[in-house]
């Protein structure tokens, strides 16, 4: 069961999309989890066989637990002018879904961990094993039990529906935030005249489909501005900060019932406005109807929010563990701007910034800012 | 409490047994004029006269047989044997007479004999003089073995063997006899068939007896600065072997290793491990460990003995092996 949200102890297995035997290309869907942020598809990293099933739908197993077994296809070898005589026949290897592999289907576990286990009602397939060779020792089984009291799942009381759920996982993912990373606030006011011109040219020219919003060349300047202060591209692991060479930018969306998600749109600084207007739209209905893709929410390393449509004019974001950054975009709004000494009406939008101290200082933030600034001023280069 | 030598301890046990009682007597070679090969019973001719500290010649089968017969007779003879190695010529005698004529005779006989025999290496004596064969000894049912490792032990068992109406073999680790220890000389004889814990812990527990229980007790002490607080059980009679006390410690901190100064094929640290198998199976965290003597004859060269001898590196390797994950 992978870790797809922060705070995550637990997830529910609805349904496999695949059955034993069938062969796994790297990136196929292969089941579908339940979280507290929805429904996710669980994609495979591995092209190989799904050799064995061990969690059935319904069942809710702590994060860590071995979800199936797959057994990894040996690669073709490449075409070369003079094959070796007799290559070695390479057995394939078997590698479990979740990071522990399973050497056999027969548990390594020891005597006293298989009877906790049998006491605790735990799975011992479902347990990762620290002992040697990968055995269960009586620790791990119970540590799994723990995990699994700790899943909001298997609390006693009355079950909570999605969205309570949903309320209680933003809950404590904020909270975490808040208690553990120490932020600073930047906030400054940036000229929109020449992107929104460029983007009413631009837009003229394009099919009605294709057709941009202003929301898109506020991801890909924030992206491109990653570049000045890559720091802030990073997540928090352990006890420090670990930067990301990819920028995968987390939208935050608002869900209809209530409560956010913020998945990744992958490789932000990479894709043309087009792809990326293409994109968002396909992130934000399938946020909306259900289908992200585990990488989608376990991948982004900063988030952008915006609350303009909701006529907001500055947003200061809580941090998203791990992650170590957010940007805010308010409402871009009308407001007497002064050029050349004249007083004009410009297009404004407040762009702010919400940092971890402990990975960056307020001056390598306003350079962010000035950067994202200095980018929409030539929003032909973006 | 008095602190003597654990030579002196075994000396003033058979002193007090020959004073109090005129049956016991000692032979055995070189135990009266040359007061013992490890200086044992030095002094003991001069206050019991050559009738009751008798040397015998350099045939073991013989003089372990006069032994049974003084036994037999109703005498309670104390027979030391010189080494351990050297009892293999008194095998016919041990395991055909002392062990079986209690059973043969309907138990009409009783064999109230003791037999004293030094045992280990760690003193460069070379293959025939250094090994522990005590493993061998406790595979043979009508007989009893003591393997005192502390001064205490060493006069309690004494005087315990000479108290019962069976044949009772004392091993006594060569390298013991000048170790120094607390000694009760008022207190009660040993209690044959007990184990002691001489250190409480929790995170593993080391089986071990005689010669290496300085050696396991140092080794635990070196993991208590890891935080790894082993227990350290003597288990002092080898036959019969208190499993209950083994059992109890293990199924307190679930894990195990025997450290026995014997051959590891055919050990008597295998029939701990396989006691703790049997008896406690479903309080194991991890599979038993056994750290022996290499399975070759003992070296002479002091750097090869040391290599071949159990020691304190080996045994905190095994439990560290047992004790990091893995994973």
């Amino acid at each position: 069961m992978p870790i797809l949200t922060a705070d995550m102890s637990a997830g529910t297995l609805v349904e496999w999309r695949k059955r034993p035997g069938d062969a796994l290309a790297r990136g196929d869907t292969i089941a579908v989890v339940e979280t507290d942020k929805g429904l996710i598809d669980i994609e495979v990293f591995t092209p190989g066989v799904l050799e064995k099933i061990i969690v059935q739908p319904g069942a809710t197993v702590p994060t860590g637990a071995v979800l199936a077994i797959v057994r990894e296809t040996t690669p073709a070898a490449a075409p070369s002018p003079a094959p070796p005589p007799r290559a070695p026949v390479v057995p394939p290897a078997r590698r479990a879904v979740a990071p522990t592999a399973a050497p056999s289907d027969r548990v390594r576990i020891s005597p006293l961990a298989r009877k906790r286990a049998a006491e605790l009602g735990i799975d011992p397939a479902s347990v990762r094993g620290t002992g040697p060779g990968g055995s269960i020792r009586r620790e791990d089984v119970e540590q799994a039990a723990a995990a699994r009291a700790a899943a909001p799942a298997e609390k006693p009381r009355a079950p909570l529906d999605r969205q309570a759920r949903a309320r209680q996982a933003i809950g404590a993912a904020m909270a975490r935030s808040k208690r553990e990373i120490p932020h600073y606030y930047l906030a400054t006011t940036i000229d929109m005249h020449r992107a929104m011109t460029w983007l009413a040219e631009q837009n003229l020219e394009r099919p009605v489909a294709d057709r941009l919003l202003y929301g898109v060349l506020l991801l890909k300047a924030v992206a491109l501005a990653l570049r000045d202060v890559p720091e802030l591209n990073a997540v928090w692991r352990e006890s420090e900060p670990v930067r990301s060479e990819a920028v995968h930018v987390g939208v935050a969306i608002s869900l209809r019932g209530g409560g956010l998600v913020a998945p990744a749109l992958h490789d932000t600084a990479g894709k043309s406005l087009g792809d990326l207007m293409r994109s968002f739209r396909d992130l934000v209905q399938r946020a909306r109807s259900g289908g992200l893709r585990s990488s989608e929410l376990s991948d982004p390393t900063i988030t952008v929010t915006s609350l303009g449509e909701q006529g907001v004019e500055s947003a200061f974001g809580i941090i998203f563990p791990p992650q170590v950054a957010i940007v805010g975009f308010g409402k871009i709004v009308e407001r007497p701007w002064v050029v050349d000494g004249q007083v004009v009406a410009r297009p404004v939008v407040t762009a702010t910034l919400s940092a971890d101290h402990r990975v960056s200082d307020g001056h390598r933030g306003g350079l962010f800012l000035a950067a994202v600034d200095r980018l929409l001023q030539e929003p032909g280069r973006l | 409490m008095t602190t003597m030598t654990y030579r002196d301890a075994i000396r003033s046990a058979m002193r007090e047994a020959m004073r109090k009682d005129p049956r016991v007597f000692l032979m055995g070679e070189d135990v009266g004029g040359y007061g013992g090969a490890f200086k044992v019973s030095y002094g003991l001719l001069e206050e019991f006269g050559p009738e009751r500290v008798r040397d015998t010649p350099l045939s073991e089968n013989t003089f372990l047989g006069a032994g049974i017969g003084a036994a037999l007779g109703g005498m309670r003879p104390i027979v030391e044997i010189m080494t351990v190695n050297f009892s293999l010529l008194a095998l016919d005698q041990i395991v055909n007479n002392a062990a079986t004529l209690r059973h043969m005779s309907g138990g009409q006989l009783s064999v109230p004999l003791v037999v004293r025999m030094t045992t280990g290496g760690g003193r460069q004596l070379a293959a025939q003089h250094s090994h522990s064969l005590e493993g061998w000894l406790a595979h043979i049912p009508g007989i009893k073995i003591v393997a005192p490792a502390v001064a205490a032990d060493a006069r309690g068992f004494v005087l315990a063997a000479l108290r019962d109406p069976d044949p009772v073999f004392i091993f006594e680790h060569a390298t013991l006899y000048p170790v120094e220890g607390e000694v009760d000389e008022q207190a009660a004889p040993a209690e044959i068939g007990r184990a002691l814990v001489r250190r409480r812990g929790d995170a593993v527990s080391l089986i071990t007896y005689g010669g290496t229980l300085g050696t396991t007790l140092r080794a635990a002490d070196l993991l208590a600065r890891d935080g790894v607080e082993a227990e350290v059980v003597d288990l002092r009679t080898l036959r019969p072997l208190d499993t209950e006390t083994v059992l109890a410690s293990v199924a307190k901190t679930h894990r195990a290793v025997i450290v026995d100064e014997g051959w590891r094929s055919g050990s008597l640290a295998a029939e701990v491990s396989a006691r703790i198998m049997e008896g406690g199976f479903y309080s194991l965290d991890a599979p038993v460990a056994r750290v022996c003597s290499a399975e070759v004859p003992m070296p002479y060269a002091k750097h090869m003995e040391d290599a071949a001898l159990p020691q304190v590196p080996a045994i905190v390797d095994a439990v560290r092996e047992m004790l990091v994950a893995h994973g």
